[in-house]
């Protein structure tokens, strides 16, 4: 007994003492074996980014969050793929043509092969989007949404083949739509449009843990996915595009906050993020110096005055929205809150999409103009005077709480009313009473786009019972010359469209363009040739590492 | 001494289910609905929803699905998570790096509390007694992330001593600077304890008796005095050892480690219920068998504590 007593302690004392020798020595260790890599030859120039962990399976169609959302992009190579502009190149698609906007033909290349070693073929196309497309599948494809133009789907009853779509030969397959629209081959591109191969329909679980795909990179083995901590991508050998991979691999860290991934990239233990935390955002540009990453993403944010809110509709509501719109100085409040990694918004889309303008018709509503908006309020209060209190609703935990506390300012500054924040404490909370029309007051809405075009902006938002138009908003102008861009053929002439639709909601104001994000980001000293695309997801594949 | 610890583990019973059912009514009531978050900003249609709804049984009453997740528990069958992964695995896997930083950051807790806290008993309201009061009280004071953060910044990426985050190398090696974070937050407490003991201790009859006996002190002190004084030491760290199984969230999220603490606040973000209870339900498990272990290891401290 006596013996164990003593031992005791003394163990404490020296495993504790162990800890830290072996803390210290194989630190060093590791310090070194990292400076003889960054010198080295080896050809091992993996690229380290920053991601999180997927939150559903592995499947194109099933992904609908950005964590998946990057690395289904890396695994897959789809119909057309976009560049650093947005601008959209045929991948695996030789053409695809139409003569109404109506029924697309589409030619594959010859020579695609999955990981799998099977081909590429129209059918790989036809069954996957038949297969997200079909209700009975619908609690895994959450993005199904976007078949629904696709002639024979429903969202009433399982359809296993939609009519709309029609294997001609192995390279060949069409794509009838329900109605018209110009701009769907830009959508091409998307993960939900990627194809799978016939191993996917045996075991669709078991592919969403271990996916095959035929796009730049690939999993080569289901154990390089470290659930919750890293993924490790490979290089596709079989990949027959034309994007040239300037590295070896890609290894994507899942990290709990932003501000790991930002200490790990100032000890250049990681390569590439892309998220900036709140923490540093005054000081990452001078950190980083010319590694700082700061541009305008397809990423708009508003908040939304319900139709039916009091106060808020017909002409009364026309002019109170437009004197608000004037009352916030978006300019000050980018600068001083978001240190500049906004950018004041002069539309209802983003500059990094093909078409855009800054100087739209009715776009100076967007400019601070204090008498203006005073006159403006003053106007509506002899229609009907104000009572009462203007609210906008957030959820505190995405960092809003600033911006919206501005917001509010400079509208009771300007209008001399009673203005505040509403606070959710979840998003999930806020999110509920938005789509119950709960709510009561107006909310912050912000928009991603899923793919480079002025309509994704608009039609999804704003057309009269729209998926997303949580303010109810309606208009017949608005809904007819989105139509008639959907229809037309040249795709200048449906820009114009859209840009007048855009009009439209200038006069309406159903939402408060209020700025674009910027993507925030940064590399390390380790990589060069650093672009962040559209979508503001770095381009991997032309990352090199010294 | 067998039966006292079946009766212990007896008593667990009715605090894992009534935690389990707490919890869960917790999860339930909070407000928001966990499908809509799931699609951000957009709004998913009403037949997408209905299905995920139908999944998850959320679309039942709370006792049903209550009652359908303890069939589920009581088979051996913990749920899955949102994105699929049985919650077993995903335990599995988190538990083991949580045990492990504990283990490390216990170790050295519970190692700094006794050597400072024995030199500051001997040598009361003397220098050394006083400057471990003041490095104590400032370690207490300071919230841990402000430590955390500092200890990143400074240690990690100015001095490169260390890596600024684990991720997914969990060896020892990698992990220190957490554990080092961890142990100075909580050794404070442990190390007055010891104090306060060694000098009660030492001016008790048998610590006379030994030295009246002509022992010398380096005999007399770790003999006599360090072991008598351990006791309190050893339930403070065994509680804080318990606190940190439950998951050291902020330090898991500031250093990223895949543990258990990062795993279940995801989880409570997007309203996984399963999840977050079958999290609680083993963590309650771990910490009631932790504390029983304690209790046991009074009797090696000290003979006098018998269990019948």
């Amino acid at each position: 007994m006596k013996i164990s007593k003593s031992v005791l302690g003394a163990a404490a004392v020296a495993s504790a003492s162990a800890l830290v020798l072996v803390g210290c020595s194989s630190n060093g260790a590791e310090t070194d074996s990292s400076a003889a890599a960054d010198g080295g030859s080896t050809g091992d120039a993996i690229i380290k980014t920053n991601g999180s962990e997927p939150q559903n399976p592995l499947i194109p169609v099933a992904t609908n969050e950005t964590g998946g959302g990057k690395i289904i992009d890396a695994l897959f190579a789809g119909l057309v793929y976009y560049d650093a502009t947005g601008a959209a190149h045929n991948e695996v698609a030789e053409s695809i043509e139409t003569e109404d906007s109506q029924t697309f033909t589409v030619k594959l290349k010859d020579g695609w092969t999955f990981t799998d070693g099977t081909p590429v073929q129209a059918h790989n196309f036809v069954d996957a989007w038949n297969w997200g497309a079909d209700l009975a599948n619908s609690e895994t494809a959450l993005n199904s949404y976007f078949f629904e133009q696709i002639d024979g789907f429903s969202w009433d009853e399982s359809v296993p083949e939609m009519s709309g779509l029609e294997v001609i030969d192995d390279l060949t397959f069409t794509i009838t739509l329900a109605a018209p629209n110009a701009e769907f081959p830009l959508s091409l591109g998307y993960s939900a449009f990627y194809p799978l191969p016939d191993s996917f329909f045996e075991d669709p679980d078991a592919f969403g843990a271990a996916p095959v795909g035929n796009g730049i990179y690939t999993l080569a083995d289901a154990a390089d996915w470290q659930h919750d901590v890293q993924i490790d991508l490979s290089i596709n050998d079989s990949y027959a595009g034309e994007r040239e991979v300037q590295n070896d691999g890609l290894s994507i860290i899942f990290y709990a906050s932003q501000d790991a991934a930002y200490a790990d990239l100032l000890a250049n233990n990681v390569d590439v993020i892309d998220g900036i935390p709140d923490s540093a955002m005054a000081s990452y540009e001078s950190d980083l110096g010319d590694r700082a990453v700061n541009q305008p993403a397809a990423i708009f944010q508003s908040f939304t005055i319900p139709q039916e809110l009091e106060h808020f509709s017909g002409e009364e509501g026309k002019l109170r929205r437009a004197a608000i719109s004037m009352a916030i100085n978006r300019e000050e409040i980018t600068d001083v809150i978001f240190q500049g990694t906004r950018t004041p918004a002069s539309d209802f889309t983003s500059p990094v999409i093909d078409g855009w303008s800054d100087s739209l018709a009715g776009a100076e509503v967007l400019e601070y103009n204090p008498e203006e908006a005073a006159k403006l309020w003053a106007e509506a209060d002899e229609i009907s005077p104000w009572e009462g209190t203007f609210e906008i609703g957030y959820n505190s935990d995405g960092g809003h709480q600033t911006w919206v506390e501005a917001v509010t300012n400079s509208i009771k500054n300007t209008l001399g009313i009673d203005a505040t924040g509403n606070a959710y404490a979840t998003f999930a909370d806020f999110r509920t009473d938005i789509t119950n029309r709960t709510i009561g007051t107006a909310f912050r809405t912000g928009w991603q786009a899923d793919y480079p075009s002025l309509e994704n902006f608009l039609g999804p938002i704003y057309y009269t019972g729209a998926g997303s138009n949580d303010g109810d908003y309606s208009s017949e102008a608005f809904d007819t010359l989105i139509d008639e861009g959907r229809t037309s053929l040249d795709p200048a002439e449906a820009a114009a469209k859209f840009q007048e639709a855009q009009e439209v909601l200038f006069e309406d104001l159903p939402a408060i363009p209020l700025w674009y994000s910027n993507v925030t980001g940064g590399y390390a000293e380790t990589v060069d040739n650093v672009q962040f695309d559209w979508h503001s997801v770095p381009l991997f594949y032309e990352i090199t590492k010294q | 001494m067998l039966m006292y610890v079946v009766r212990r583990l007896l008593q667990a019973v009715p605090v894992v289910i009534g935690t389990t059912f707490l919890i869960y009514f917790m999860v339930f009531a909070m407000p928001g609905d966990p499908i809509l978050a799931m699609f951000g900003d957009k709004t998913p249609n009403q037949a997408t929803y209905d299905a995920l709804a139908a999944q998850y049984h959320l679309d039942q009453p709370f006792l049903v699905q209550y009652g359908l997740y303890m069939k589920d528990l009581f088979s051996g069958n913990l749920g899955t998570t949102f994105s699929g992964q049985s919650v077993g695995e995903v335990l599995a896997r988190t538990f083991p790096v949580t045990l492990k930083l504990a283990a490390m950051a216990i170790a050295l807790e519970f190692s700094l509390a006794v050597i400072l806290g024995l030199f500051a008993g001997l040598r009361k309201g003397k220098l050394f007694d006083n400057v471990t009061l003041v490095i104590g009280l400032v370690m207490l004071s300071v919230p841990i992330f402000v430590l955390g953060f500092l200890a990143q910044y400074f240690v990690a990426i100015k001095w490169g001593w260390a890596s600024p985050t684990v991720g997914s190398d969990t060896s020892i090696a990698n992990m220190w600077l957490p554990a080092v974070v961890l142990a100075l937050s909580l050794f404070t407490t442990s190390m007055r304890l010891m104090r306060g003991t060694v000098i009660d201790t030492r001016s008790r009859d048998f610590v006379r008796t030994a030295y009246a006996k002509g022992l010398p002190g380096r005999r007399v002190i770790p003999v006599h005095v360090l072991r008598n004084s351990l006791i309190p030491v050893v339930t403070n760290s065994a509680a804080n050892f318990g606190v940190l199984m439950v998951g050291a969230t902020v330090t898991e999220g500031i250093f990223n480690v895949p543990g258990v603490g990062n795993t279940l606040y995801q989880a409570i973000i997007r309203g996984e219920g399963p999840t977050v209870v079958s999290f609680v339900t083993v963590m309650v498990l771990a910490y009631v068998v932790i504390n029983i272990l304690v209790d046991l290891l009074y009797a090696v401290l000290d003979p006098r504590i018998r269990y019948a």
